[in-house]
């Protein structure tokens, strides 16, 4: 049977020529990695995790409805389906996991400068396939075509709009005419199935065929800098002396740590499942508060707490340093030392970029700026029994919008400062005159308040002191 | 076998002028079959409706009652038959006296979220960035550039109509 079997092969293979195509590219020399062995997994796993999303992506289309009006019934319906909800889940997460797999590798050939002679086209096809990365998570994120998925459009629509000249054609162009609306969700659905997708292709053949013909990159050296004069001949003389063939004595680390991501994605899945969709993408429903997906709410955050002058810039500018950055770096530092012990400043434009972006998604999870438009008055045992004005005040403090920015006793914003022991701290004049004169964040309430109100509401805020909140009078 | 799969040596060639008009003709076909597929393509991806601006009722004025700021919604400048919900779109309308409507856009003119109007503290406020405007539409606090667009409202035989317009788009 097996001697049936492997005849049967030989035939196949002799007519379609799979051996002699592929046996010499399965088994092509790599250098030994040695203890940064387990670093070169990064690539390969980024590339599985994209074929999961490839496929989970084309069973997920199978019942998607790419209709403005549609679209969110026929996640509800996926989703209601066992194995569509582990779809959605292993699609979704899968996502997250290529978005810090490809992050990773980056990182990582980076700092083994990896990018150096001969390879600088192995980095910017790299960077366009960073670039595309991106750009499928944030169409993806909007297919999902719930509440947040229209916002998202509308976001996307202004925040475009803020590039000079072209910004208010490429607003529209993104939301295919004038408004949100009907004609939107299929252009991002094209653009996340066909367009993107296809670009994604036509990079990474060529980034797996530049890995092939320049030789996947040796463990950096310090003192070993690369002279692009030698350094063809010298990696050939590596290979002839110490190289190992990379199927399947390397390459078996590839399918194993991948079959681990994989595993985690598909156990996630099942176990959290997918994102949970919205409300409806309703433009009237106006209580909504759009949050990208967790990828994007560092830049979501930054925008923010960048100052209101440099806001336009930030937005523009961004992005475009970081590509320029990205498309120099190769071309600016082709040649010289590879390892980061010679290169720390390396180490430090990872840790800062590392840094920035953990330190703004923390920010944006927290969303301090964000005023709680859901808060509910405070309850009779946080405002005391102190008379009819502060029992007054503490209504006016949650119906004019205080408590949407300030917290008392845990109830409230943190916009702005908290304001449960603000009596010790200020007097009642000075109370008076913060909101009169309002601040950056804060409206002044000098034509909000009444003569009566501002009494009550001065009441109210004067009594919040630490003895008060001790022991209530009787 | 590498011997059998090598290509076979290239014949001696004779005229080089005839080639290279093959080779243009060959380059000429193919640039010809592109552009005729890529041109109609790109231009109706470029293509973009420009939406017209309709007048749309919002109902009778009896509904509106003087000082109160009502969030209204109506049909969008372009809806498309498949366009289901997201057709529609809203706005803040307000009645100013008698004969005086004036509406609001929902969009925050810093990112386009959705503000919400306080009618405790005459305030428009948006919860994506905290943005505050004054009942005017007039900028309060935050990161806001720019007022709260308005749209153009008139009174018809007892009715309130609205004039759709593009989604505001706040960069320049």
């Amino acid at each position: 049977m097996r001697g049936a079997g492997m005849r049967l092969w030989l035939w196949f293979d002799d007519l379609i020529g799979c051996s002699a195509a592929l046996g010499p590219v399965m088994t092509h020399l790599v250098p030994r990695a040695k203890k940064t062995r387990w670093f070169y997994v990064l690539g390969s796993a980024t590339l599985i995790v994209f074929l999961v999303q490839v496929f989970t992506g084309i069973a997920l289309s199978s019942a998607y409805v790419a209709g403005s009006g549609q679209a969110y019934e026929s996640l509800r319906f996926i989703t209601q389906n066992h194995l569509g909800r582990i779809l959605r889940g292993i699609h979704d997460i899968g996502a997250s996991a290529m978005i810090i797999l490809i992050g990773l590798h980056a990182i990582r050939v980076y700092l083994m400068g990896s990018y150096k002679y001969p390879r600088q086209m192995n980095w910017l096809t790299g960077a366009g396939l960073l670039l595309f990365t991106i750009l499928m998570a944030f169409t993806g994120q909007l297919l999902r075509w719930d509440q947040n998925g229209f916002w998202t459009a509308v976001v996307a629509a202004e925040q475009a709009g803020k590039v000079p000249v072209i910004g208010r054609w490429l607003a529209r162009f993104l939301l295919a005419g004038d408004t949100a609306g009907g004609a939107t969700l299929s252009r991002f659905f094209a653009a996340h199935v066909f367009f993107v997708p296809a670009c994604i292709f036509a990079f990474l053949g060529l980034h797996l065929y530049l890995v092939l013909h320049n030789g996947i990159s040796e463990p950096p050296k310090a003192g070993e800098p690369v002279d692009p004069r030698t350094y063809r001949r010298w990696y050939r003389r590596l290979l002839e002396r110490d190289g190992i063939p990379f199927w399947p004595d390397a390459g078996w680390r590839d399918l194993f740590f991948g079959m681990l991501v994989v595993i985690v994605i598909v156990v996630l899945a099942i176990v959290i499942g997918p994102a949970k969709l919205g409300k409806p993408p309703d433009p009237t429903i106006v209580q909504a508060s759009p949050r990208p997906d967790w990828y994007f709410l560092w830049y979501f955050a930054l925008l923010t707490l960048t100052p209101k002058w440099s806001e336009r810039w930030v937005i523009v500018l961004g992005p475009l340093v970081f590509g320029l950055f990205l498309i120099l770096l190769p071309l600016v530092a082709p040649k010289g030392e590879r390892s980061p012990l010679r290169r720390p400043w390396s180490i430090l434009v990872v840790v800062s970029i590392v840094g920035v972006i953990g330190y703004y998604t923390h920010m944006g999870f927290l969303a301090p700026w964000a005023p709680r438009l859901d808060a509910e008055p405070l309850p009779a045992q946080v405002v005391g029994a102190a008379g009819a004005s502060v029992a007054a005040g503490a209504q006016l403090f949650h119906d004019k919008g205080c408590e949407y920015c300030h917290q008392i006793a845990g109830y409230g914003g943190i916009r702005g400062p908290d304001l449960t022991y603000v009596g010790d701290r200020l007097t009642a004049d000075e109370i008076e005159t913060r909101i009169f004169s309002g601040a950056a964040n804060m409206p002044s309430y000098t034509k909000i308040l009444t003569p009566a109100e501002l009494k009550d509401l001065l009441a109210f805020l004067a009594s919040r002191r630490r003895l008060t909140a001790a022991m209530p009078p009787p | 076998m590498d011997d059998l799969n090598a290509p076979p040596a290239p014949l001696p060639l004779d005229d080089p002028a005839r080639r290279r008009f093959f080779g243009k003709l060959g380059a000429i076909c193919g640039s010809i079959v592109g552009f005729i597929v890529a041109i109609p393509s790109i231009v109706f991806l470029l293509g973009l409706r420009k939406a017209s601006q309709e007048w749309r009722s919002l109902g009778s004025a009896d509904l509106f009652r003087v000082g109160e700021t009502k969030l209204v919604s109506f049909l969008d400048p372009s809806p498309l038959p498949w366009a289901g919900v997201t057709a529609r779109t809203a706005a803040w309308l307000r009645r100013e006296d008698d004969g005086t409507f004036i509406a609001f856009s929902v969009n925050c003119t810093h990112l386009g979220c959705p503000v919400r109007w306080l009618p405790g503290a005459k305030l428009f406020m948006c919860p994506c960035h905290g943005g505050v405007y004054f009942g005017n539409g007039a900028v309060a606090s935050g990161p806001p550039p720019a007022p709260l667009p308005t749209y153009p409202v008139r009174l018809r035989d007892g009715n309130v109509e609205i004039l759709t317009t593009p989604l505001p788009i706040s960069g320049k």
